[in-house]
């Protein structure tokens, strides 16, 4: 199918790269895990030893080829080496979002039929426990911290360093079938199984061969050009494929190490002490680190302030020209000097910047300023855009040419097209294999030639030649006038401003559009502290009218913005209202990757659109809620529905498409 | 009815052993206030005791009595089998009885790591000079030291706040801090005064795991002292229940949820 050479030497599975690391570095550092307060290191060689335990120990439970193996726990050593130690015995690892309630998991380990799961904990062996017997075949769990799981029944349960263990007292025994198994690994088996976030429906089991992962993996690595010096950070979802590529995929085919945090909550400060050099982070990750460095600003003395303010002033201007290798002038040049000693440099240092080489944001898009603000600090942020399907890359920016609104160029081996309908569709050596059990759904997302549609529409951008992002195909739509509605466009312009968090425009088919609102309780509970505004929950400041009035303000700045694009200036907001519960993945509303199911939104609070349309100046509403445990109860409230000036749209030009 | 040396396995798996602690006779006077009276009650090795009443029954004072803090004027205190001499409290804790306080008593200006590396100061042998330049023993301690107190901080889930200053933090987390600290004398009885006094349910739920989980995985034996009784009931193994200083109950908590004496205290009875 895909006409690419497979990677040079034989390497044509995980172990196999595993295989030549050992050979080539073997005592170099290839994990680290903060532990009891210590970086605690493992080689390659020492690596291979402990993926060669666990694959022993899991032949030894009884796991045949072919078997799905769920994984579900944070990003830890010992979840790494299992996904390798799994495919190493022919196995196919999934990893899951361990996060999910026991039934999103039920769904997953009944899909893929899983007959063994390596777990963190106690709460995720609880889960599966509570979902265990809706699945047929479920046979094995192992764990790794035993913490409070001494008493329950071991008869299928197994601690991780105990597999390990009887792996070993069995290695004369098994040793023959593991590397046998082992050696059988083609370029095109299975190296992994990664669950789509399901932003429509039920999650889908998106099947990545060898060739998908390792080329991919290559491919990215020498356009960005990562060595096995480079250190990476590993701390988002391990179920998500960039993790995969990232501290799998492209640390196997460098030799990198992959460095994982103590704890969810220590990831701040244990980044700082690692410095990445290459870094990878969703946008909300940034503006929660920029908000917080604002915030620490205000509290710190005028001096300062006016010092900070000035010199980030002076690296708006020219940080970004610098970065990119463009000529400035030498007193601007040393001035950034200057700031890069006393501003810049220990700003980084206490983000955990300091060291970061290649830095990327992906997933949503990225506000300018937010983006800026990086780059000009010298850090060298990209966009890249990908998909499950493609094994991540589809395009991504090369050094030196870094915009704010685009994502890059077709990444290495990737073609790309667009069809008529404005639909981007790819086609590359990462192209998935299929949809787990699913045919249909393979079949209309990737055609017989391989090109996959990819569900966002875009277009070429005519003077830097990179692709840029409207929105999915099935959200843009047309207004009742026909003219183009593309929700997500709007809706980003409104989340750059820190004050929301999240926003959801309707219009589909009506002769207005109107948004719902959250706001990001950090900024603007911040906010009301500074202006003494007492509120007792997030409802109470939601439905603030000095908060409603700096949110109408800012629908009505976005709403100029949006006008000035007489494509879209139909997508102006007529009337919003500031939504009283935060959207929550909890609740079905957003996926756990943090994007908003715009169809079940609307559904769900139906009251409150048709409120809108209807003109309403206020609206009483139920909500439904889920907690963190399961359980459900329910908040009210009553909304304002506010009027927001629309600007008449600039004259039309000549179409300049 | 169980003999001091018999064990016993609970529902839940537990064993909870021979008869540990034995208070006889208890009695103590501040002047001519008596703020224990004749009191008796054991605790058994692993298990969780609680100590419960109204307001003013005496409970912080008996507690006072088994750390040491207090002598009582009658009665004697076995531990381990021996009749305990009078002592200081810091003879005790080198018995290892370790104890958090109801009102926090941390070092507010030290980091939480410091805080809970003073639990370990039983556990070191190094004198003053070795520790003021690193010779001798002390290196090799402290970093034994460490290590107990990097598995405690793990096991009650406070690696984010290891450095930050305790002054700083939030009421529930200082509360786990002190049970830190207790931990790391790697007590052999464990005595918490009102652990859960003034927190949110979800942080009560948090520390009845960590009290839990403590006495499971440690097999430490505690006795608290806590007002809330649904977290009695639901923690504790035995009970006894104190009012004007007199033990009016005592046993599981089904068993002290029934007796007649209990209601009264709790609920109010006509005085004649």
């Amino acid at each position: 199918m895909t006409k690419s050479s497979p990677a040079t030497d034989g390497l044509v599975s995980i172990p196999a790269l595993l295989q030549r690391n050992v050979e080539l570095y073997g005592s170099k550092t290839a994990y680290r895990e903060k532990e009891f307060g210590i970086w605690q290191t493992w080689t390659w060689s020492e690596t291979e030893k402990e993926i060669e335990a666990l694959g022993l120990g899991l032949l030894n439970l009884g796991v045949s080829e072919g078997d799905f193996v769920a994984i579900i726990g944070r990003n830890r050593p010992y979840f790494y080496w299992a996904m390798v130690a799994i495919q190493s015995i022919g196995a196919v690892p999934v990893p899951m979002y361990q996060d999910s309630a026991a039934e999103e998991m039920a769904h997953v380990l009944a899909n893929c039929g899983a007959k063994y799961a390596i777990v963190d904990d106690q709460e995720q062996v609880d889960k599966v426990i509570e979902v265990q017997e809706r699945l047929t075949g479920f046979e094995h769990m192992v764990y790794v911290d035993p913490r409070g799981l001494r008493k329950y029944d071991h008869s299928k349960l197994h601690e991780y360093s105990h597999v390990q263990d009887q792996g070993r007292a069995a290695y004369d025994e098994l040793i023959n079938e593991f590397k046998a198994r082992r050696d059988k690994l083609t370029f095109d088996s299975t190296c992994v199984m990664l669950y789509t976030s399901g932003t429509t429906g039920k999650p889908k089991g998106v099947v990545l061969s060898n060739r998908n992962i390792i080329k991919s993996a290559q491919n990215a690595c020498e356009f960005d050009a990562l060595v096995r010096d480079d250190e990476v950070f590993a701390y988002l979802p391990m179920a998500w494929v960039g993790d995969f590529i990232f501290s799998i995929g492209q640390a196997y085919w460098s030799g990198f190490a992959v460095n994982c945090p103590e704890s969810a909550e220590t990831v701040a400060s244990d980044m700082r002490e690692i410095g990445p050099s290459y870094f990878f982070a969703p946008p909300a990750v940034f503006e929660r680190h920029l908000t917080e460095v604002m915030i620490r600003m205000q509290d710190a003395s005028k001096f300062k302030q006016w010092l900070f303010e000035r010199y980030m002033a002076h690296a708006k201007k020219v940080g970004p020209a610098i970065l990119d290798g463009d000529s400035v002038s030498a007193m601007d040049r040393l001035k950034y000097k200057l700031g890069e000693l006393f501003i810049y440099g220990p700003l980084k240092n206490t983000l955990g910047f300091s060291r970061v080489r290649v830095g990327y944001t992906a997933g949503e898009a990225i506000g300018p300023e937010l983006f800026d603000f990086y780059r000009s600090l010298g850090i060298n942020l990209k966009q890249l855009y990908g998909q499950t399907e493609a094994s991540v890359f589809i395009t991504a920016q090369p050094n030196g040419e870094v915009r704010a609104d685009t994502v890059g160029v077709p990444s290495p081996e990737v073609e790309l097209r667009i069809d008529e309908s404005g639909e981007i569709y790819y086609r590359s050596p990462g192209v998935f294999v299929e949809y787990y059990n699913n045919p249909d759904s393979t079949a209309s997302t990737k055609d017989k030639e391989g090109w996959v549609a990819t569900g966002d529409a875009g277009f070429i951008d005519e003077k830097s030649g990179h692709l840029r992002i409207i929105d999915r195909v099935k959200d843009v739509g047309k207004l009742a006038d026909g003219s183009m509605f593309a929700p997500k466009y709007v809706e980003n312009k409104l989340k750059f401003y820190p004050d929301i968090l999240e926003a959801v425009l309707f219009g589909n088919g009506k002769d207005r559009c109107v948004a719902f609102i959250n706001i990001d309780l950090t900024a603007v509970g911040n906010w009301a502290e500074r202006n003494n505004i007492a509120y007792a929950s997030y409802q109470e400041l939601a439905g603030h009218p000095r908060v409603l009035e700096t949110i109408q303000s800012h629908v009505e700045a976005v709403n100029a913005s949006v006008a000035e694009d007489p494509m879209l200036s139909g997508c102006q907001i007529h009337r919003f209202l500031v939504l009283h519960k935060e959207l929550d993945a909890d609740d079905g509303e957003m996926t756990r990757t943090r994007k908003v199911r715009r169809a079940y939104v609307e559904e769900k609070f139906n009251d409150l659109v048709d409120g809108l349309y209807a003109g309403l100046p206020e609206i009483e509403t139920t909500t439904e809620v889920t907690y963190e445990d399961g359980r459900k109860g329910s908040i009210s409230a009553t909304l304002e529905l506010r009027d927001v000036n629309v600007v008449p749209a600039a004259p039309q030009k000549v179409a300049a498409e | 009815m169980l003999d001091a040396s018999d064990s016993y396995v609970t529902e839940d798996g537990r064993t909870i052993g021979a008869v540990v602690m034995e208070m006889k006779n208890i009695t103590l006077r501040f002047g001519g206030v008596v703020a224990i009276k004749d009191i008796s009650f054991d605790i058994r090795e692993g298990e969780i005791r609680a100590i419960i009443g109204p307001n003013g029954a005496g409970k912080s004072s008996m507690l006072n009595v088994i750390s040491g803090f207090y002598n009582p004027q009658e009665g004697q205190v076995f531990y381990k089998g021996k009749q305990r001499p009078q002592m200081r409290p810091y003879q005790v804790a080198r018995q290892g009885i370790a104890r958090t306080f109801q009102n926090i008593a941390l070092f507010e200006g030290m980091t939480v790591l410091d805080n809970i590396m003073t639990g370990r100061l039983h556990h070191t042998k190094a004198n003053i000079w070795q520790q003021a330049f690193w010779k001798g023993k002390a290196e090799a301690e402290e970093v034994a030291n460490r290590e107990v107190v990097e598995k405690i901080i793990d096991f009650l889930e406070i690696q984010s706040i290891r450095k930050t200053p305790v002054g700083r933090l939030p009421y529930g987390l200082k509360k786990r801090v002190e049970l830190a600290r207790a931990l790391a004398a790697e007590p052999s009885i464990l005595l918490l005064d009102e652990p859960m006094a003034g927190m949110n349910v979800e942080e009560k739920e948090d520390m009845s795991r960590f009290i839990l989980d403590v006495n499971d995985e440690f097999g430490t034996t505690i006795a608290l002292i806590e007002h809330d009784m649904g977290v009695v009931m639901d923690l504790s193994d035995r009970v006894v229940v104190m009012d004007y200083g007199q033990k009016i109950g005592d046993g599981t908590p089904d068993e002290v949820r029934n007796n007649q004496a209990v209601i009264d205290a709790y609920l109010g009875v006509a005085h004649d």
